[in-house]
């Protein structure tokens, strides 16, 4: 398969980027994108040109690293996937791909396709954890969970941390990311003890970063690689203004 | 045997050793720990949790990590789960079971005191994890749900659907966002140590590239502990993460630190098959899968060809004409014995002429029994998101085809050398979690590397580190003005000038790619004297070729990723050799090293006790030059070796 690809360049953080056109040819179906762009990229080198800079690490959707916005869409045209488990096999022969970074004001580029994303890593210090030591903690059965609760927190604990809730979010609103590590825990016995602590800290957190609010528009649902649902967005507000009401 | 290899394992019954040891080694009173600063390299399960726990402890600790996150380590990756000797299952299990299956499963090539330290420690983690909100799977009654892994007959490992590792890391980096939070912990990501500092002898340091502006720092300290993972990307094709590397240990090699059992590593039977030459890495499909898969081959050659010219879809092919290889060669362990054993029986049946894809180097995974036993929606549940990550790469759908898998590269057992207490032979220089070589001997357990890395994190250096610092708490904080900093600091930038200077014709994919076909040719599955021999000799020209030839674009001071992977490459091309040499020394068939030369007549291993029973533990002896080797003797005071028996 042959691709025209258009790829968002910029040197660095203070540079101002531009859109490049390249060609690449020979593409098995069976080749990832990202394989795509190991393919590029050493064509450029051989050119005697700067390879383009992009986030990756697992290649197989589970690190969360990778961050490609493929025409207008978060990890490209397939639902719950990451861009390194997307193949060629959804593209057409001939077809031309527009290859950007995450748009956010709160993940600014570093270079080319990489963005920073260490709001994320901020928000989570704020208060995304239960506050226990390593040590003297009772037997892991001495607390029951019931099945149900257990599964939905799981379903929560599934974000990768990827950032395409932001990109897609017209808000650029962080808050199906925080959802889903205040969801889990809150589901969890463990978790309720500083629930509403844990919760005030991380939404003034994002508020303090400059994500947007939300709006229910669902988007960053539906691109989610893994699929968190909204609800624990709701449960987050719940909490929230709980956690708020006994302020 | 070298004066420097003092295992340092306690006197007394097994059972005892551990809280003996802790009786009576040193600590340090929380007003000096304040005083003491650490530096942990790697934020996976190994690196986050001991960071977190030093930090917990009161210890000045900052945490380096390569990626923009934490979180990112590939621990993340890990599937299939945690052992544990919990016995909830009520099924028999036990710490000395546990240390059993992990000692016999590792081919009898680890130290029994640290492997039953591990399984002793093994409970608190489930613990640990449990009250940090880790989402376990659970039964109905709300209590906690086994499942089985290979190499064990007993139901012991707890799991998080398929994302096991994920979840305990994202409880590790939460415990250590707490630490960054509280101030005990600074976080440096997008940092890469590129070289360890001694002074008079001891780590005092590291020097690190800011990735992204190239900038080069110096930290020091009072002790350094190496949690970077394994090398298993000196084959290039490997299901490590694309920025997983042994950079680290390597320098710590070159500083002084013996490299330990370096050709033991681990091929695991279950991953999806190379597809072409533009593949850039290998993903696994877990080990829990054979819970319920049924691996097997066509029984009959015309089956295979058919298959291949796509005239018929495996699931046409009735009952009586498959051969479940594993269940018919090991009756007693059937499709759950340990990785070696079930990657090289793979391995059999391709070579055989068996191997099921265009290829010819592919097995099936079936679920039909499974689903039939227990309809879609349990497997579903169990699997559900392997069976969705195996159908976006391969188009495949597994629900209705069987899998196909084939074995690739997965893990190193081999590491820096340490002793009873973590420690390296460089004083000061800790290595945790896959960086060193301790507990695994020759083959790994699957869910044993989620245990490990934890148990070293949170239970055991936070102990045994205090026994060091113990002895250092008058010693003023490290000076990054020494000497010693200002010349690792040259010598990196060297170093990188020289490999951005070289202006060559080739890729550093190119190189790696070359390197990844020599290690699997003659350093993978199957081993003999003249591929060992040539594939060191291959590899010599090939480094030779590398450092006239690559072509490294752009500068130091900008992010770089080209420099980063040719830095990488360039160690992974010693790093094989040292492979090789190992590989070369052990004329004997042991967990995942196998020798060709040492086999049975139904090709099983034949492992050479009298000549072999040691640790080998390479000394680093300049540029060009071959290695010492010195050996470790294993006594085996409480377990007797005995042949690996999976079929009764």
């Amino acid at each position: 398969m042959d691709f025209t690809l258009k790829v968002w360049r910029q040197k660095d953080a203070k540079t101002k980027g531009h859109f490049e056109t390249y060609k690449v040819t020979n593409i098995s179906p069976d080749t990832s994108f990202l394989e795509m762009m190991d393919i590029l990229n050493d064509q450029l080198i051989r050119e005697g040109s700067d390879p383009v800079a992009f986030d990756h690490d697992c290649r197989e959707g589970i690190c969360g690293t990778c961050s490609l916005y493929i025409n207008g869409r978060a990890h490209g045209p397939d639902n719950e996937i990451t861009t390194c488990q997307l193949h060629m096999r959804k593209f057409n022969d001939g077809d031309t791909i527009t290859v950007e970074p995450w748009r956010s004001a709160a993940m600014p580029v570093i270079k080319d396709l990489i963005v920073n994303r260490n709001a994320f890593d901020q928000i989570l210090q704020a208060g995304g954890y239960i506050s226990v030591s390593t040590g003297g903690v009772p037997d892991a059965n001495s607390i029951l969970i019931p099945k149900e609760k257990a599964e939905e927190s799981m379903d929560a604990a599934a974000c990768i941390g990827c950032g395409a809730c932001v990109a897609t979010c017209k808000n650029g609103s962080a808050m199906l990311f925080i959802s889903s590590r205040v969801s889990s825990l809150a589901l969890l016995p463990q978790g309720r003890v500083e629930a509403a602590n844990r919760v005030k800290a991380m939404v003034d957190k994002m508020d303090e970063l400059g994500f947007g609010a939300c709006t229910n528009t669902r988007a960053c649902e539906m691109e989610c690689p893994k699929h968190v649902s909204i609800s624990h967005i709701a449960r987050l507000n719940r909490e929230f203004l709980l956690a708020k009401l006994k302020d | 045997m070298s004066e420097k290899l003092i295992s340092r394992v306690p006197e007394g019954p097994l059972s005892q050793k551990w809280t003996e040891h802790k009786a009576h080694i040193k600590v340090v009173s929380p007003a000096n720990k304040r005083k003491l600063e650490i530096i942990v390299i790697g934020t996976g399960l190994g690196g986050a949790s001991a960071a977190a726990s030093l930090g917990e402890l009161g210890y000045n600790v900052k945490v380096f990590c390569i990626s923009d996150s934490p979180r990112r380590a590939h621990s993340i990756a890990a599937q299939g789960g945690i052992n544990a000797a919990k016995n909830y299952p009520n099924d028999n299990d036990s710490v000395y079971r546990l240390f059993y299956d992990t000692i016999k499963g590792g081919d009898y090539r680890s130290r029994e005191a640290n492997v039953y330290r591990l399984a002793e420690v093994s409970n608190l983690i489930i613990d640990q994890c449990v009250a940090q909100g880790v989402p376990f799977a659970r039964e109905y009654s709300g209590m906690l749900d086994n499942r089985s892994f290979g190499g064990a007959q007993v139901s012991r490992t707890f799991y998080a659907r398929g994302q096991t590792g994920q979840q305990l890391l994202l409880g590790a980096y939460a415990a250590l966002n707490r630490q960054i939070h509280l101030g005990n912990v600074k976080s440096y990501t997008r940092h890469e140590m590129l070289d360890l500092v001694l002074i008079n002898g001891e780590a005092k340091g590291i020097i690190a590239r800011n990735l992204v502006t190239g900038e080069i720092e110096r930290h020091g300290a009072h002790a350094v502990v190496l949690a970077s993972g394994g090398y298993g990307n000196v084959f290039f094709l490997s299901t490590n993460a694309m920025n997983s590397n042994g950079s680290a240990v390597w320098q710590c090699y070159k500083k002084g630190a013996y490299f330990a059992n370096p050709c033991f590593a681990q091929i695991h039977p279950t991953c999806i098959p190379v597809h072409g030459e533009q593949q850039s890495k290998l993903t696994l499909m877990s080990e829990s899968l054979r819970n319920d898969g049924r691996i097997w081959v066509p029984k009959k050659l015309e089956d295979v060809k058919k298959l291949r010219n796509k005239e018929i879809t495996p699931s046409q092919i009735p009952e009586e004409d498959r051969d479940y290889y594993l269940e018919r060669r090991y009756p007693a362990f059937g499709n759950l014995v340990p990785r070696d054993v079930a990657s090289r029986a793979a391995k059999e049946r391709c070579d055989a002429g068996y191997g099921v894809n265009e290829t010819g180097l592919a097995v099936f995974l079936d679920f039909k029994s499974a689903i039939e036993r227990l309809g879609e929606h349990v497997i579903a549940e169990r699997y559900g998101n392997l069976f969705q990550m195996y159908e976006k790469i391969t188009d495949v759908n597994p629900y209705k085809e069987p899998m196909m898998i084939y074995p690739a590269i997965h893990y190193t057992m081999g590491g820096l050398w340490v002793d009873y207490n973590l420690q390296t032979t460089i004083p000061g220089l800790y290595a945790i979690g896959e960086a060193n070589f301790s507990d695994h001997g020759g083959n790994r357990l699957g869910a044993s590397a989620l245990m490990q890395g934890l148990a070293d994190g949170y239970f055991i250096l936070p102990y045994t580190i205090g026994d060091y610092l113990a002895s250092k708490i008058q010693v003023p904080k490290t000076d990054i003005n020494d000497p010693a900093f200002v010349e690792a600091e040259s010598n990196v930038k060297k170093k990188v000038d020289k490999l951005l200077s070289i202006n060559g014709t080739q890729t550093v994919d190119f190189y790696h790619k070359k390197l990844g076909h020599i290690m699997w040719e003659y350093v993978g599955m199957a081993r003999n004297e003249s591929g060992l021999k040539k594939a060191i000799e291959e590899i010599r020209v090939l480094r030779e070729q590398f450092w006239h030839d690559v072509k490294v674009p752009g500068t130091f001071s900008e992010l770089n990723q080209e420099l980063e992977k040719a830095l990488k490459v360039a160690d992974f091309m010693e790093i094989g050799e040292l492979m090789a040499l190992d590989a070369l020394d052990r004329k004997e068939s042991c967990g995942g090293h196998f020798r060709e030369e040492m086999q049975t007549e139904d090709g099983e291993t034949l492992r050479d006790d009298n000549n072999f029973m040691y640790v080998s533990a390479w000394e680093y002896a300049g540029d060009g030059v071959e290695p010492n080797l010195h050996k470790e003797p294993l006594n085996y005071e409480f377990v007797k070796p005995s042949t690996r028996n999976y079929k009764d």
